[in-house]
């Protein structure tokens, strides 16, 4: 009996404890979020709390926005009491769950299948989307999505060469894009050269421009080599815009040609690519045929750089950004090391450039800012330096992600016809940026796929390593 | 006695206007330790950095097995087969162990890199166990076996070793220690050392120097020297007395 009520008195007191613990935290969690909701107001009383209009006399007046203003604090104070009850216990349930020694076979399965399904939708996708779509709803999707998503793709694979793999910060790699797309536009608009010749030939000049820009800056490494790659994306931005007699200027080169199937324009002609193949015309079989291009130029890029990493030339550029001095007591020629780590990346982009320059079929400097080299290094940075699928997520989610709020009209019902959700594009891509850096402060893949093995195959996750190192 | 293998004759290094070597002349022959002492800052590691060619040496020759290499930069000079354990180690932390010994052997014949693999694993078994964990991973002992096991990758005439027991527990140093004894005995591996531990690389050594202020101040065998009243003051039990007062 006594041993009963004993253990009964325990449980109620432990259940008292919980209580009075639960009661706790909501105590502080509460404080926490009123003082959340009190800074947001302070802030906001003036920010949004009051506006000026001019009244009929054309004079400025002042307005109270109380009800918005409420609403506004209201919700910040309600997300951060949600946030404080919810995510530390979340963290503290994870943090006290054991490790598995072995992952869960799901985890395997989706490792060893995600790379070939996800070239295998790669491949199938504008047939599925012009399959489910139609011919004429079917051009956005392949285009805006498809083929945009897979230049930032392959720009991304390309830096990743630069940035990921040899450690060099370069700010600047909008600058071999330009002198892909400009080459291309240039020397088939003068001289009529077919794009399979010009493609090979704008790599090659975009490299000689990696090497050209890799001879100054050699002795440089991290911000100062940042800072001067960043001189030279817009010295090749002013050049174009300044030197009109070549580039046209701010007009731009337009009627590029665009590249033909095997010698077989896609036009409405009789010896159009839908009239030879006896289909009804349409502009989506070059759109398709265009996709189809920048798909295999991306992979190839893929491909090379996957083989090169297993090579000496590969290895040299990641013990290069692991440790310069280190590498030159063993024996590797930095020097070369980064000059073909800036001619690689640099040709890569040059090809793009041209795809580029090909597909718009005009070009003009403002598709060349400093904001593109920002966008092509938020995703390798954001993909996890070095991974190659990582970039390709990255690119998927950043660049998708901005074409996604361009389709986001529904929103206009909601918001009155005045709302522009494309207005709203940066600061959604800012905002989710912040996210992935919190979440995932080493980018979304930090696992890195050694180079060489012995024996036994295995990955190595970079919270092995200390934070911040290398 | 024949030609050395490495010779440094004047040699005078400079940190942009700070002299830090003033005419240094020393020689290390084949199959020699030769232990290099000295204070904090009295040049040791410069010296060893000259050899390597940064920074270059402004006058004086540096000889390596008769060719000169005064002018030639630090790759050229490695793919000469002196290799060197840079100070702090240097290993690259991202990349696996393997992947650190295969740049060690960049300068290598391909063909041998499998022999010289088990050789050098074989002198560090600690290294064999961690071959596919990341460099950065490995504790400080370790990141030094595989800093030397790093630079033994090349099959080197010569080795520079910078510091190697900096920052060891004194058992780990010791397992380093007896590790070059073994490789100087039983390959013939010429090792050149620069360390604060002098009374480990003087009885380690063949032959010493004592460098005070870019310059060497005394030379001989590391027996003579583990005797001389000058070591044992500065270097040895005697210097924290001396500092004191």
């Amino acid at each position: 009996m006594t041993v009963l009520a004993n253990s009964a008195g325990k449980g109620g007191r432990v259940e008292e404890g919980a209580i009075a613990r639960d009661r706790n935290r909501f105590v502080a969690a509460a404080t926490d979020a009123s003082l959340t909701a009190l800074i947001a107001f302070g802030l906001f009383l003036p920010l949004i709390g009051f506006e000026t209009v001019q009244n009929i006399n054309e004079v400025l007046v002042l307005r109270t926005r109380w009800p918005f203003l409420f609403s506004l604090v209201a919700i910040i104070g309600a997300g951060r009491l949600a946030y404080v009850l919810v995510v530390p216990p979340w963290l503290a349930r994870r943090a006290a769950r054991p490790i598995a020694a072995e992952p869960p076979a799901w985890r395997v399965a989706v490792a060893r299948w995600f790379v070939p399904c996800a070239i295998g939708f790669v491949v199938a996708y504008p047939l599925m989307v012009a399959w489910a779509l139609g011919l004429r709803g079917s051009l956005k999707w392949i285009d805006n999505f498809g083929i945009q998503i897979l230049i930032y793709v392959m720009l991304g694979w390309g830096l990743n060469i630069v940035v990921g793999l040899a450690g060099l910060l370069d700010l600047g790699y909008v600058a071999f894009y330009a002198v892909g797309a400009y080459s291309y536009a240039l020397l088939a608009t003068h001289f009529g050269l077919a794009f399979w010749i010009l493609l090979p030939l704008a790599g090659i000049l975009a490299s000689f421009w990696g090497i050209l820009l890799g001879f100054p800056v050699l002795r440089l490494r991290g911000d100062y080599l940042a800072i001067v790659t960043l001189a030279f994306g817009e010295i090749i931005r002013m050049v174009l815009i300044n030197w009109v007699a070549l580039t046209n200027g701010y007009a731009g080169i337009s009627g590029i040609p665009r590249p033909s199937f095997f010698g077989i324009p896609f036009n409405a002609d009789d010896n159009g690519f839908a009239a030879v193949f006896g289909l009804p015309f349409s502009p989506i079989y070059r759109t398709i045929f265009l996709y189809y291009i920048i798909m295999a130029l991306a992979l190839l890029t893929c491909f090379v750089t996957v083989r090169l990493r297993r090579l000496p030339v590969g290895r040299a550029w990641e013990a290069l950004r692991e440790d310069e001095i280190a590498c030159r007591s063993l024996g590797i020629n930095t020097t070369n090391t980064k000059l073909t780590a800036f001619a690689m990346g640099a040709m890569f982009a040059g090809f793009a450039g041209s795809f580029f320059a090909a597909r718009q079929s005009f070009i003009s400097p403002e598709s060349f800012t400093f904001l593109e080299s920002a966008t092509i290094l938020s995703i390798v940075v954001l993909g996890g330096m070095g991974s190659q699928l990582g970039v390709a997520i990255a690119a998927i989610v950043m660049i998708g992600g901005t074409e996604i709020t361009r389709q986001l009209d529904f929103l206009k019902e909601i918001f009155g016809p005045t709302f522009d959700p494309t207005q709203y594009r940066m600061l959604i891509v800012g905002f989710a940026m912040v996210v992935i850096m919190v979440w995932r402060p080493r980018g979304l893949i930090t696992t890195r796929a050694p180079s060489v093995y012995l024996k036994v195959r295995k990955t190595i996750a970079a919270d092995l390593v200390k934070e911040g190192r290398g | 006695m024949s030609t050395p293998l490495l010779s440094v004759r004047g040699v005078k290094a400079y940190y942009g206007r700070v002299q830090a070597l003033k005419g240094v002349d020393l020689d290390i022959n084949d199959g020699e330790i030769v232990a290099l002492i000295g204070a904090n800052g009295a040049g040791k590691s410069t010296l060893m950095m000259t050899v390597c060619g940064d920074p270059r040496a402004r006058e004086g020759t540096i000889t390596f097995a008769g060719q000169d290499i005064t002018r030639l930069s630090t790759h050229q000079i490695a793919r000469l087969r002196l290799a060197q354990a840079p100070e702090g180690r240097r290993i690259f932390p991202r990349m696996t162990v393997l992947e650190n010994l295969q740049l060690g052997a960049t300068t290598a014949d391909p063909a041998g890199f499998e022999t010289n693999l088990e050789r050098v694993l074989a002198l560090f078994p600690r290294v064999a166990q961690r071959l596919h964990q990341r460099g950065g991973t490995l504790s400080g002992g370790e990141q030094q076996m595989l800093a030397i096991a790093r630079a033994l990758m090349s099959s080197p005439r010569l080795l520079l070793l910078d510091e190697p027991s900096l920052g060891l527990a004194p058992l780990i140093a010791r397992q380093i220690f007896d590790a070059i004894r073994t490789l100087n005995a039983q390959e013939g591996l010429t090792v050149f050392l620069v360390e604060q531990n002098a009374f480990h690389a003087l009885r380690l050594a063949h032959r010493g120097y004592v460098m005070v202020n870019g310059l060497i101040t005394l030379s001989g065998s590391g027996r003579e020297l583990l005797e001389r009243p000058e070591v044992k003051a500065a270097y040895l039990e005697g210097g924290r007395q001396r500092a004191a007062h």
